[in-house]
């Protein structure tokens, strides 16, 4: 142990104890210190007597000021649905056709629409909704499920294969993987499939045992045609727009395992009104796709 | 290293890798059908290679009897070059998951380099490789210099800083198999954290049968600070860690918290964390080599006390600061909010008591760039604690929160504090350590301290831009009183702060390489040996100046 000394520099006081060559200077507290500790702990009692802070027995401190952020949190929700409500109760009273007409609610759909899409269907659908491999693009002319407004609107309620109680069904069989067509078959049909299209490489001599077996086990869903039923579903094969791929490879892969797309249901998830303003987006994108 | 070992203790370390490399062997046949399986024989290998490594000298001559005279910094000098590995390693996977954020496809096609399973691999391997090793490393050091007393044993401090490496390379390897625990910092499975929890406790144990034996009657500051670090963090392990595994043979385990008390379990672990492992062990490093390498008395004992019991008394309620407007009782925010506020008198009283401490020595902070290290990362301290207080405010947390605006504070913290400090306090201690007169080349360290402190600005301004502009996107409403802004653009506006980010990043990882390579040199220049050896003095009996014969 050292005796305390003096600092050359600050002309301070060691305490006297020295660890390997370091010493301490007594130095009191700087008044700044004690200033802010006092003034914070100040501050911290204020707002424990204004907000709820302490926890009783059974129950906490409310403070006087009576907030409670579950309630201010709905209050503010309440406030800027209100806010909206000169629009969106026209939006959700008036019928699709009409609300096209409108050229202010069609301005409303404009600003907003893209937000709407953005943030709930572009993960899947493409921020341009032109969708992706497994995910219909939504600005062309072909619809699994109907494209009127009525048939969109119901889409978004319900989803597709969701867990919804409505949701709409569409379960394409796995006919490879469950054993329902041979290895021949499948490549009969595949082609068969391929020459309702204008895709290239359909093999002639597996075209008619394809068509047989298309007929057998396929017709119920696509149609005798091949144009597709929006009953259930299942797209047109005969045209260009493919969800999973045209080529040989993907429609064989499609036949062996099946499709089982899935679109979430928006009921409970989005209003009447944001569903309506999806649909009349979707609609609009569609009139002129970017 | 293993010559310094006696035969007993040599024995004693060929049954514990023996232990290690069955123990490995049992879970490792346990969990064959699971990742806990390779876990299992990664632990086994490694448990061999040390009994080999072992059994190759066991037959060494005994060390001399006057070791017992003189300090063991053996486990100490492992501590500081594990410590720039893992921090080479550490930021380099930190910049490559920056680089993510701006090219989201440079994963080649794996699970494995997923954003979600680089980023912990990134967080633990700075936060526990690289801060877990400087504080060991030093810890050991400080300790025992501040008693006069020699560490109690020589195994047991090598089992610490193996077993916490080993813990190490279990959590990172387990990251990208996708073993994880799913808590922020505690990612960690049930295997990994009880192996954690017996070196840490034993680790404990050297510190307070060391102290025991001090020959100081007063117990430094420093101390103080190491042993608040040991105690909290062992008991926010354990407690926080707290899981049911599904099957012993399988890595996977569920928390024993569900809902918001696991929410405010793992804050208080996270801020905690936080706390008592990156701010209270950082802390004890800097009462220790910024006076040394200032040659200046602390400013003011009084201030020490204060601020210690300041920050470990009110961080303690600061944690629930986290889960502002969350499903936490709105009472427990407001108690977190207002502990976190006067959490800033002794945050800044620490930053103060360290930059008044440099009064009169201020020549030395503008030409020498170690001191500087520890100058800057005192500021940085205050500026981040400031900050802390300020983000833990309600309505400023509205805006914050969920933004990179966080991201940016905790690396004011880690780069600009925490690694600061770590490289003034290793840049000050490899000298002694490896008995040099100096660091190989004071200006690769000028080179490294420019680099570091251009990397951490860049990347502190470029998080604050990108979190400001994120939050206030996604508060932003057009007149038709709905949102202006999808998620998507507000992702979009970051990329140029991402990139910037990034380029900070690498900033600052090619000057942990540049501190390495300098260390690499001092160690392997014979040249630069001290005439006189003071490591190789005895440990002195009396205090004072003049009986001191070692710098450090």
């Amino acid at each position: 142990m050292t005796k305390a000394e003096r600092d050359p520099h600050t002309g301070r006081m060691t305490t006297g104890h020295e660890w390997n060559g370091i010493t301490e200077l007594n130095t009191p507290v700087p008044k700044p210190v004690w200033f802010f500790l006092t003034l914070g702990t100040l501050c911290a009692v204020i707002m424990w007597i204004l907000f709820p802070t302490w926890p009783t027995v059974e129950s906490y401190t409310k403070g006087l000021l009576g907030v409670d952020q579950r309630s201010s949190v709905e209050e503010s929700l309440k406030n800027a649905a209100g806010y909206r409500a000169d629009w969106t109760t026209t939006l959700e009273s008036a019928d699709v056709a009409a609300l096209q007409a409108d050229a202010a609610i069609m301005a409303h759909v404009g600003k907003t629409g893209p937000r709407l899409f953005e943030d709930n269907c572009a993960a899947c659908h493409g921020v341009n909704a032109t969708g992706a491999k497994g995910y219909p693009n939504l600005v062309d002319d072909q619809w699994l499920w109907g494209g009127d407004p009525d048939a969109i609107m119901e889409t978004l309620r319900v989803g597709i294969n969701a867990p919804h109680q409505q949701t709409r069904n569409s379960l394409m069989p796995a006919f490879g993987r469950d054993g329902m067509l041979s290895v021949e078959q499948r490549r009969q049909v595949v082609s068969y499939i391929q020459s309702l299209s204008t895709s290239p490489g359909a093999d002639l001599e597996k075209v008619a045992p394809g068509k047989e077996i298309f007929i057998d086990h396929c017709a119920s869903c696509h149609g005798a045609d091949g144009m597709g039923l929006e009953a259930s579903g299942a797209p047109n094969l005969t045209d260009d727009f493919w969800i999973y791929g045209g080529d040989i490879q993907s429609i064989t892969e499609t036949i062996y395992n099946g499709r089982q797309g899935w679109m979430p249901h928006w009921e409970g998830r989005l209003s009447v009104a944001d569903r309506k303003l999806l649909t009349l987006y979707i609609l609009e994108l569609g009139k002129d796709p970017k | 290293m293993i010559s310094q070992l006696t035969k007993a203790e040599r024995e004693w370390a060929i049954i514990l890798s023996a232990a290690l490399a069955i123990g490995g062997l049992i879970v490792g046949a346990a969990g064959r059908n699971d990742l806990l399986g390779i876990h299992g024989f990664m632990v086994f290998v490694i448990g061999f290679g040390l009994l080999f490594l072992i059994v190759k000298d066991l037959y060494r001559p005994d060390p001399s009897p006057k070791r017992v005279t003189r300090y063991f910094d053996d486990p100490t000098k492992a501590g500081v070059i594990l410590c720039m590995l893992w921090v080479i390693f550490g930021t380099f996977i930190g910049d490559w998951v920056a680089w993510l954020l701006v090219y989201p496809d440079a994963t080649f096609d794996a699970g494995w380099s997923s954003f979600g399973r680089l980023r912990p691999v990134h967080t633990t391997s700075v936060i526990f490789g690289f801060g877990g090793n400087a504080l060991i490393a030093t810890s050991f050091h400080v300790l025992q210099r501040t008693t006069r007393a020699r560490l109690v044993d020589q195994l047991s401090p090598w089992i610490v800083v193996i077993g916490f490496n080993i813990f190490c390379l279990l959590a990172v390897s387990g990251y990208v198999m996708g073993v994880t625990a799913s808590k922020e910092y505690a990612e960690p499975e049930w295997y990994a954290d009880i192996f954690l929890t017996i070196i840490w406790v034993l680790y404990f144990s050297i510190y307070l049968r060391t102290l025991r034996r001090r020959k100081e009657p007063h117990i430094y500051v420093a101390n103080w600070y190491f042993m608040a670090f040991i105690v909290i963090v062992a008991i926010l392990h354990i407690v926080n860690s707290l899981a049911v595994p599904v099957s012993l043979g399988h890595a996977k385990s569920y928390s024993l918290f569900s809902g918001v008390q696991d929410a405010m379990t793992q804050w208080w672990y996270g801020h905690n964390a936080v706390a008592f492992f990156l701010t209270a062990g950082f802390l004890g490093m800097l009462y220790y080599y910024l006076p040394k390498r200032a040659g200046r008395p602390i400013f003011s004992y009084r201030l020490s006390i204060i601020s210690f019991w300041g920050i470990t008394f009110l961080y303690m309620w600061a944690g629930s600061h986290h889960l502002h407007y969350t499903a936490l009782p709105q009472w427990v925010q407001t108690l977190g909010m207002t502990f976190s506020i006067v959490l800033l008198v002794p945050s800044w009283a620490s930053a103060g008591n360290a930059l008044l401490t440099l009064r009169g020595a201020w020549d030395k902070v503008r030409d020498d760039a170690t001191l500087r290290f520890m100058m800057v990362a005192a500021v940085f301290y205050g500026l981040s604690t400031f900050e802390g207080s300020f983000l833990a405010i309600r309505p400023v947390n509205s805006l914050s929160h969920y933004t990179d605006w966080t991201v940016g504070h905790v690396h004011a913290g880690a780069l600009g504090w925490v690694a600061m400090i770590t490289f003034g306090s290793i840049y000050t201690l490899v000298p002694w350590l490896w008995n040099r007169e100096r660091m190989y080349s004071p200006r690769l360290i000028e080179v490294h301290f420019w680099l570091a402190l251009t990397g951490a600005i860049i990347y502190v301004f470029a998080m604050w831009n990108s979190g400001i502009i994120q939050g206030l996107m996604w508060r932003a409403y057009n007149e038709n009183g709905t949102l202006a802004y999808s998620f998507i653009e507000s992702v979009a506006a970051m990329k140029p702060y991402y990139v910037g980010r990034a380029i900070g990043g690498f900033l600052f990882f090619a000057g942990s390489v540049i501190g390495l390579y300098n260390i690499w040199k001092t160690i392997h220049s014979p040249d630069l040996a001290r005439a006189a050896a003071p490591d190789l003095a005895p440990i002195p009996h009396a205090a004072g100046s003049q009986t001191v014969p070692a710098a450090e």
